[in-house]
C-alpha cells in the first residue's frame, strides 16, 4: 500500500476563492461541489412538495390554482430526479470510485469540470419558467404530447434544459466507465473492485445508453411545435402513443440508474456495521447486471392502458415480473450479511437497514403493479405515487443519506454527531411512512394521481399525509444542521472510521489529502 | 403568490391537528379495492389479494430473519462475526423458488388478461370521447349523443359553500348503460390523452385523439359508479368525472326513448329564428358550461394562459372569424373544435352571448341557421 502525498508542488497551483471551484479538476470538489448542488436542488424540490402536500390537505382549492399545481408536480419530479437523485450519486462517484481503485483522480478531469458546470445553468433554465408567461411546465416530468406542446413560453427552456441535463450525464458516465476501466491499481481485477464501483460502472453504461434516447424524444417535441413536424399528432400521420414508447424506452433504464447506485452504497454500508463480508460478491454483480440487462425490455409497463396488443401486454408483464428475481437475489444476499453478524447501528447502518425493509415494500407494490389486470385498475391512481416514493425516497434517498453518514468523516475529517443524525433518521423513516404508506390506501380506492382537489372519500389519508410530509421535510433541517457542524468541526475521525470498514478509501488519512493514490496502491 | 402560500400553510398546519379529528367534511373511505361489478373488476380483485398475500408471506420470512439478526446478532449482546460469505445451494434455491412462485401468479394473470381484451360479441357500442375537460357520450346504433361535464359548483370547489356528498364525483349527463350486457366502449380523445376510468367496472383506458381504444364492460348490477379522468390532460384534468348509472332494460329502453325526442324537438327548434334574449340566455348557460374554465365567468381570461374575450378581436371583430374560432378550434393550443360538441343552436347562442356580455355590445345576433350554413 502506498502512503497517500499531499504535495501540490508539480500540480497546477490550487486556486483560492470561488474560482477554486470554478476551475477545479479534481474529484474531489468535483464530488463536493456535485453534492452541495444536489442537496440545494433536494431543497428546492422538497419545498415543492410541500405546496403540492398543503393544497391536498382538505378538499377544496385552497393556496394554489390548478395549473400552478400541476406545475408544482411536473417541477417536483424533474428537480428530484435530475437535480437531486441523480447529481447526489454522480458526487458520491467522483469522490470514491477513484479512491476505491486506487486512481489519483477521474479520467477525464476536464470534462468533469465541465460536466457539473453544465448542470446549475440547466436548473436555472428550469426554474426561470416559474416566472414566465403561461407559467412553468404543468405537463408532468412525462412530458406526453400533445399536453406538452400546450405549454406557454416555458417550452423551450424545459426542452433545453433537459438536453442540457442529458449532456451532463452522458459526460459524467463515460468519465466514470473510464475510470473504472482504465484506472484500477494493479491487482484491483474486476471481480475484486468494491459493490460499488461495480453498481457505477453498469448505471454509466445505462445513462450513454439511454439519455441520447430523451435527447431524441424531446427534440422530435421541440420540431413538432416549431417546425411543423407530426412525430406525435395523428393528424399528420404521427402517433402521440410512440412518444410514450420513446420515453419510457428512456426511462425505465432511468428508474435503475436512480437505484442501481443505492445497492452499491448498501452493500458497502451492510457489511461495515455488520462486521462481515458481504454474503454472495458474485451474485451481488450477475444481480446488478442481469437487472440492467432486462430495464430495456420491461418499458411498456408504464402503459398498459395505451391499447396495446394483448400479446405486447403479456410480454411485458412476464419480462416485469422477471425483475423481482434478480432483485429478490440483492435483499437476500443483504439479510444473510447481516446473519450472525456483530451488528452495530451508527446512522449509516439505520439508514441501509430501513433500506432494505422500505426498498422490498416499494418492489412488494412493484410486483402488484407488475400484473396487468391488477395495473390496469391502479395505473395513475396513488399506489403508483407510493410505489415510487417507496423506491426512490426511501430507496435511492435514505442510500444516499447512508452514503453520506458513512463516509462524511473521511471528507472532512470529523465525526458527525450521532444523536443528531439518530434523530435525522427516526424523523425521516417515521415522517417518510406517514406520508407515503396511506398513499397505497388512497390508491386503492381510486384516487388519482395529479390532481389538485379530491372527493371526499379521500380526506382522511390525505390529511394524515400531508402532516407526515411536513414531519419529513422539516427534520431534514436537522440534516443540514449535521452536515455543517462536521464540516466546522468535530471529533477528529481516525483513517479508518469505523471499526469493521475494508477498502482502499479507508487507508488514507482523514480528511482525504487533495491528492490520493499518486502512486498506485498494490492490491493483493 | 409564494407569499401568500405561506402563510397559508403556516395556517393550514396550526389547524391541522384538530382538522384531523374533527373532520368536518369527510365520506367513507375506502382501503381497499372495490371487488365491484363486472367479472373484469372481480378478477382484478381478486388477483390483487393473491399477490398481496403472496406479497406479505414473503415478507413475514424476509423480515423475519433481518429483525431476529437485528435482535441477537449485534455487538452489543457480544455476538462474534461468523465469517461465511457464499453459498452456492442456498444462492440456487433463492433464484429458483421466487420464479415458481412468479410463474405461479402469472398464470391467472394471463387467463384475466386475456378475457378482459376480448371486445367480441358485444350487445351495444357506445363512443367515449374526451375533450379538455368533459366526456362526450355517442350511442352509435341509436343516434343520441350528448357531452357530460363536472356539476359541482364552484363555490364549493373554493370553499364558499358546503360540499356535496357527491363532490367532484358529478356531471350533469350521466353515461347510461343496460345491466347485463356486454357493452363495447369505443375510447377516443378531441384534444390530448385522457383516460376513462369507473374503478368499481374495473377497467382504464387511454382516449389517444387520433386513435380509437376498445374496451367492454358488463355491468351486474343496477346503479351509479363514479369514477374520474386517469391521465393527466392539463390544468381541469381533476375535475372531469364519469358517471355510469346502470339501468334493466325497461328503464333504459325508456331513457333512450327519452334522450330521441330531446334531441327531436331540438332539431326542429334549429329551423326557427331565435330572439335575442331567447339566445342570450341560453348562451350564458353553454359558456358557462363549456368555456368559462379557461376564459372564465367574467370572459377575462388568465393572462398568459387563456385570452380574455372583453373588447378581444375575435369576440368583437368580423362574425365569420369568431364563428370558426369556436367551431374549428385554435390547433397547439387548449382551444378545442366545438363544432362537434355543440349542436347549432348551442354554437349560435354562446357566440351571440360572447359578442353582447362584458360590455361586448356588438348587437350581433347569430342564429342556427347561420352555423349550420358554417358547418
Amino acid at each position: 500500500m502506498s502512503t497517500a502525498t499531499t504535495h501540490d508542488a508539480h500540480h497546477e497551483e490550487q486556486r483560492s476563492g470561488l474560482m477554486r471551484w470554478v476551475f477545479t479538476t479534481n474529484h474531489k470538489d468535483i464530488g463536493t461541489l456535485y453534492l452541495l448542488f444536489s442537496l440545494l436542488m433536494f431543497m428546492v424540490g422538497g419545498a415543492m412538495a410541500m405546496i403540492i402536500r398543503a393544497e391536498l390537505f382538505e378538499p377544496g382549492l385552497q393556496f394554489v390554482q390548478p395549473q400552478f399545481f400541476n406545475s408544482m408536480t411536473t417541477m417536483h419530479a424533474l428537480i428530484m430526479i435530475f437535480g437531486a437523485v441523480m447529481p447526489g450519486f454522480v458526487g458520491l462517484a467522483n469522490w470514491l470510485v477513484p479512491m476505491m481503485i486506487g486512481a489519483p483522480d477521474m479520467a477525464l478531469p476536464r470534462m468533469n469540470n465541465w460536466s457539473f458546470w453544465i448542470l446549475p445553468f440547466a436548473f436555472a433554465m428550469l426554474l426561470s419558467t416559474l416566472f414566465m408567461e403561461g407559467g412553468a411546465p404543468a405537463g408532468g416530468w412525462t412530458m406526453y404530447p400533445p399536453l406538452v406542446l400546450q405549454t406557454g413560453n416555458a417550452f423551450p427552456f424545459l426542452i433545453f434544459a433537459v438536453h442540457l441535463m442529458g449532456i451532463s450525464s452522458i459526460m459524467g458516465a463515460i468519465n466514470i466507465v473510464v475510470t473504472i476501466v482504465n484506472m484500477r491499481a494493479p491487482g484491483m481485477t474486476l471481480m475484486k473492485m468494491p459493490l460499488f464501483v461495480w453498481t457505477w460502472l453498469i448505471t454509466a453504461y445505462l445513462l450513454i445508453a439511454v439519455m441520447p434516447v430523451l435527447a431524441g424524444a424531446v427534440t422530435m417535441l421541440l420540431t413538432d411545435r416549431n417546425f411543423g413536424t407530426h412525430f406525435f399528432n395523428a393528424a399528420g400521420g404521427g402517433d402521440p402513443v410512440m412518444f410514450q414508447h420513446i420515453f419510457w424506452f428512456f426511462a425505465h433504464p432511468e428508474v435503475y440508474i436512480l437505484i442501481l447506485p443505492a445497492f452499491g452504497i448498501v452493500s458497502q454500508v451492510i457489511p461495515t456495521f455488520a462486521r462481515k463480508p458481504l454474503f454472495g460478491y458474485a451474485s451481488m454483480v450477475y444481480a446488478t447486471a442481469s437487472i440492467a440487462v432486462l430495464s430495456f425490455i420491461v418499458w411498456a409497463h408504464h402503459m398498459f392502458t395505451v391499447g396495446m396488443p394483448v400479446t405486447a401486454q403479456l410480454f411485458f408483464m412476464f419480462s416485469t415480473m422477471l425483475i423481482a428475481v434478480p432483485t429478490g437475489v440483492k435483499v437476500f444476499n443483504w439479510v444473510a450479511t447481516m446473519w450472525k453478524g456483530s451488528m452495530t447501528f451508527e446512522t449509516p447502518m439505520l439508514f441501509a437497514i430501513a433500506f432494505v425493509c422500505l426498498f422490498t415494500i416499494g418492489g412488494f407494490s412493484g410486483l402488484v403493479l407488475a400484473i396487468a389486470p391488477v395495473d390496469i385498475q391502479l395505473h395513475d391512481t396513488y399506489y403508483v405515487v407510493a410505489h415510487f416514493h417507496y423506491v426512490l425516497v426511501s430507496g435511492a434517498l435514505f442510500s444516499i443519506f447512508a452514503g453520506i453518514y458513512y463516509w462524511l468523516p473521511k471528507w472532512t475529517g470529523h465525526m458527525y454527531n450521532e444523536t443528531l443524525g439518530k434523530w435525522h433518521f427516526w424523523l425521516s423513516v417515521i415522517g417518510m411512512n406517514i406520508v407515503f404508506f396511506p398513499m397505497h390506501f388512497l390508491g386503492l380506492a381510486g384516487m388519482p394521481r395529479r390532481i389538485p382537489d379530491y372527493a371526499l372519500q379521500f380526506t382522511e389519508f390525505n390529511q394524515i399525509a400531508t402532516v407526515g410530509a411536513f414531519m419529513f421535510g422539516f427534520s431534514q433541517l436537522i440534516f443540514l444542521i449535521v452536515v455543517m457542524k462536521a464540516i466546522k468541526g468535530g471529533e477528529k475521525a481516525t483513517a479508518q472510521v469505523w471499526e469493521g470498514a475494508e477498502g482502499l478509501e479507508w487507508t488514507v488519512p482523514s480528511p482525504a489529502p487533495y491528492h490520493t493514490f499518486e502512486t498506485a496502491p498494490v492490491v493483493k | 403568490m409564494w407569499l401568500t402560500i405561506v402563510r397559508r400553510t403556516l395556517t393550514a398546519i396550526s389547524g391541522g391537528a384538530a382538522a384531523l379529528y374533527g373532520a368536518a367534511v369527510s365520506a367513507e373511505y375506502g382501503l381497499n379495492l372495490p371487488r365491484g361489478v363486472t367479472p373484469i373488476s372481480q378478477d382484478a380483485y381478486d388477483l390483487h389479494m393473491l399477490v398481496l398475500w403472496v406479497c406479505v408471506a414473503i415478507a413475514v420470512v424476509v423480515f423475519g430473519a433481518m429483525f431476529i439478526s437485528i435482535i441477537y446478532h449485534r455487538k452489543s449482546r457480544g455476538a462474534k462475526p461468523a465469517q461465511f460469505h457464499e453459498s452456492t445451494l442456498v444462492e440456487i434455491v433463492w433464484t429458483i423458488v421466487p420464479f415458481l412462485i412468479l410463474a405461479g401468479m402469472a398464470i391467472p394473470a394471463t387467463k384475466a388478461l386475456v378475457a378482459m381484451e376480448d371486445t367480441t360479441n358485444s350487445d351495444l357500442s357506445i363512443k367515449v370521447t374526451g375533450y379538455q375537460w368533459k366526456w362526450g357520450y355517442d350511442y352509435i346504433d341509436d343516434g343520441v349523443s350528448f357531452i357530460s361535464s363536472l356539476s359541482t359548483p364552484q363555490d364549493q370547489i373554493y370553499n364558499r359553500q358546503g360540499k356535496g356528498d357527491n363532490y367532484l364525483l358529478e356531471v350533469d349527463n350521466p353515461l347510461v348503460v343496460p345491466v347485463n350486457k356486454k357493452v363495447r366502449l369505443l375510447i377516443t380523445a378531441n384534444d390530448v390523452i385522457h383516460a376513462w376510468w369507473v374503478p368499481e367496472l374495473g377497467m382504464k383506458k387511454d382516449a389517444i385523439p387520433g386513435y380509437i381504444n376498445e374496451m367492454w364492460i358488463n355491468v351486474q348490477e343496477e346503479g351509479v359508479y363514479r369514477g374520474q379522468c386517469a391521465e393527466l390532460c392539463g390544468k381541469d384534468h381533476g375535475f372531469m368525472p364519469i358517471v355510469v348509472v346502470a339501468k334493466n332494460d325497461a328503464d333504459f329502453d325508456a331513457w333512450m326513448q327519452a334522450q330521441k325526442s330531446a334531441a327531436d324537438a331540438d332539431a326542429s327548434a334549429a329551423d326557427r329564428e331565435w330572439a335575442q334574449d331567447e339566445l342570450m340566455t341560453r348562451g350564458e348557460n353553454v359558456y358557462n358550461t363549456a368555456c368559462a374554465a379557461c376564459h372564465q365567468v367574467s370572459g377575462a381570461g388568465v393572462p398568459g394562459a387563456f385570452p380574455g374575450l372583453v373588447g378581444s378581436p375575435i369576440a368583437t371583430g368580423p362574425i365569420e372569424a369568431h364563428l370558426d374560432m369556436v367551431m374549428n378550434g385554435k390547433p397547439g393550443t387548449a382551444m378545442a373544435a366545438f363544432a362537434g360538441q355543440l349542436n347549432d343552436i348551442d354554437i349560435a347562442a354562446v357566440v351571440t352571448y360572447e359578442r353582447n356580455a362584458w360590455g361586448n355590445d356588438t348587437g350581433d345576433l347569430v342564429q342556427p341557421s347561420d352555423v349550420e350554413a358554417a358547418r
